[in-house]
């Protein structure tokens, strides 16, 4: 894998920021050395490699800072790339833990087995998907029916979902993002196993959360999904209801934790077969109250027992 | 005169020399082959498990086992090719300013300054793609959105620029001053002489230096990916270029990293990366003949 190739699949900002975080890691390290007794070595003694859901990485990068703080013995290297990266990286045995913001597919659980690996999945955290429009836009509410046939390409013009005479610019994620795979199958196919829509072919494929907010933010045609962590002032979040009639709500946490903002998901971490050691305390760590105060602050929801 | 004998050390020496230089074109040739037998390697499986009309579709839905190459392949023509086009006579008309009419002095500045183009990473040219380039198209153009293949094809203009303005440029410094004198002394004017003589003995380095332009244009990657939208619709029609759409290099470079090895999915790719080698390889295969062509030739007097 060139690294154009991964810069090309992960938020440009983030993966920026991670990068001064790596180069900076050994002048961390050098003062930190200089700084305490020379007599004991300060290296982290166990690492654990993160890879996966771009959704999660800022999620997941906050916690590996605040556990290392805690636990300087451990390390942790978080990256982004996509839920599917993440959990083909599980499969082809290259990280500890995958992050994925869907759940894994039938398929993906075959081809691990078939290497000899058992993946096992823990709930990390839960996630409101925004649907998002320019702030321009009139448009205040939309029904997941209405959603679905703007993301098929049924609607063209924002007119049909009463807004302006407006033509319609779907900003999508990649196919390899998890919160693609999810708003898919929730929103497009409206949950329904038997149904086979797809995305409209003119919807736009962005690689990054960051694309999709500049886009949303720049073109008042455009409409766009996300989680809900990433939405910035520059862009409009919708009401949500499941049907033309309501009641319609936004997201928030509460609205998730009560079950009322109709597309909100789980957010998981996989890891190979059941986790021991190091492993274990870390993701015991994340479900505790403390790991779980920073995905609140990180604009996601905790789990409904912290 | 004698020709004095050469030591039996200094042949020794020429002759490890020769080996060693030998041994490195032939490994950057075998190199390539290696490379183009894995591409098949990977990609052939894709043949057996997906059928040829799924291939050939129309719809890139790769996440439902529809595998159609054609808008990812006619979506790289079209943004190398309107690349080309902006580039092609502007890298041109450059070349012959800093060449043929710039004093030498100006000359020694825009030269390497348009060499530092070549030097700007392409996720720079992306972002500013983004900022800067998409909603001026949106608001030009009157597309509803700003990422479409015209913005891909102005940023891939700007970057293939520099290759066709240095290596044009080499080609009409190559052109002896004979020839100028000549034309002159005729009473050819400036524009004449460039037009009609200078221009046409370097018609072979241009045609090569616009084959690299055309490589730069349909390898890149990051730039495209940002601001070409990556819709996989068919690009056909007149609006084609105020509509997003989707290059191979740019579907490689995002969809590699999800699929499983060995997965039905990872062997199309490879089928896109064995085409883009075909069409570069092509491109590269145009370029080489042109400059043995010139050189069989002597001069452009055969082509012009």
């Amino acid at each position: 894998m060139s690294v154009v190739e991964r810069i090309g699949r992960a938020p440009l900002l983030r993966r920026l920021s991670q990068g001064l975080l790596l180069f900076s890691l050994p002048f961390f390290l050098l003062v930190a050395c200089l700084g305490s007794t020379p007599t004991e070595p300060s290296t982290p003694a166990i690492s654990i490699t993160n890879v996966g859901s771009d959704t999660m990485v800022n999620l997941v990068l906050a916690w590996a800072e605040a556990y290392h703080e805690l636990h300087p013995e451990v390390s942790i290297s978080v990256t982004g790339g996509g839920s599917g990266t993440g959990i083909a990286a599980l499969i082809n045995g290259s990280t500890d833990i995958a992050n994925a913001s869907r759940e894994m597919k039938e398929e993906e659980f075959l081809q691990a087995q078939e290497r000899g690996i058992e993946p096992v999945e823990h709930v990390v955290a839960l996630d409101a998907i925004a649907v998002v429009v320019n702030p321009n836009n009139p448009i205040d509410q939309l029904s997941i029916p209405q959603l679905s046939d703007l993301f098929t390409g049924r609607i063209t013009n924002w007119q049909d979902v009463g807004g302006e005479d407006r033509p319609v610019v779907l900003a999508s994620r990649e196919s390899n993002s998890g919160t693609y795979v999810y708003f898919l199958e929730q929103v497009v196919r409206r949950g329904d196993p038997q149904n086979h829509e797809l995305f409209s072919p003119e919807a736009l494929l962005l690689p990054s959360s960051e694309i999709i907010g500049l886009e949303v933010s720049q073109n008042p045609n455009a409409i766009g999904y996300d989680g809900l962590g990433y939405v910035t002032p520059h862009q409009k979040t919708v009401k949500v209801g499941l049907d033309e009639t309501g009641p319609f709500y936004p997201p928030g946490i509460d609205t998730v934790k009560d079950g009322t903002y109709p597309i909100a998901r789980p957010l998981y971490m996989y890891t190979r077969g059941e986790p021991t050691g190091a492993i274990k305390e870390y993701l015991d760590w994340i479900v505790s109250d403390d790991g779980q105060r920073i995905v609140a602050e990180l604009g996601f929801v905790p789990l409904s027992g912290s | 005169m004698p020709i004095p004998e050469v030591p039996k050390d200094v042949d020794w020496r020429e002759f490890f020399v020769e080996q060693l230089i030998r041994l490195m074109g032939v490994s950057a040739i075998a190199l390539v082959l290696v490379m183009f037998l894995f591409l098949v390697r990977e990609g052939v499986p894709s043949l057996v498990e997906v059928p040829l009309s799924n291939l050939l579709g129309q719809r890139w839905y790769p996440t439902f086992e529809i595998y159609g190459l054609m808008p990812l392949i006619l979506g790289s023509l079209l943004v190398t090719v309107g690349a080309i086009a902006i580039s092609l006579p502007l890298g041109v008309a450059t070349a012959i300013f800093i060449g043929e009419i710039a004093p030498s002095w100006v000359r020694e500045i825009l030269k390497p300054s348009v060499e530092v183009i070549a030097g700007i990473p392409s996720v720079v040219i992306g972002f500013i793609g983004i900022q800067l380039v998409s909603p001026l198209v949106r608001q030009f153009s009157g597309a509803p959105t700003g990422l479409t293949a015209l913005t891909g094809v102005l940023l891939l203009a700007y970057m293939a620029l520099p290759t066709i303005i240095s290596i044009a440029e080499d080609a009409l410094d190559a052109v002896p001053d004979s020839y100028r004198h000549a034309a002159f002394a005729l009473s050819a004017t400036e524009w004449q002489t460039v037009w009609r003589v200078v221009l046409p003995a370097a018609r072979p380095g241009i045609v090569t230096a616009v084959m690299l332009g055309v490589g730069r244009a349909i390898g890149e990657t990051m730039t495209v990916m940002m601001v070409a939208g990556n819709a996989a619709r068919m690009p056909l029609g007149l609006d084609a270029f105020l509509r997003p759409v989707r290059t191979m290099t740019a579907t490689i470079a995002a969809e590699m990293g999800e699929v499983a090895r060995g997965s039905t999915h990872y062997h199309v790719l490879f089928v896109v990366g064995l085409a883009l080698f075909i069409i570069t390889f092509l491109i590269n295969l145009a370029a080489a003949l042109t400059i043995f062509r010139q050189q069989r030739g002597g001069g452009g007097r055969f082509l012009a």
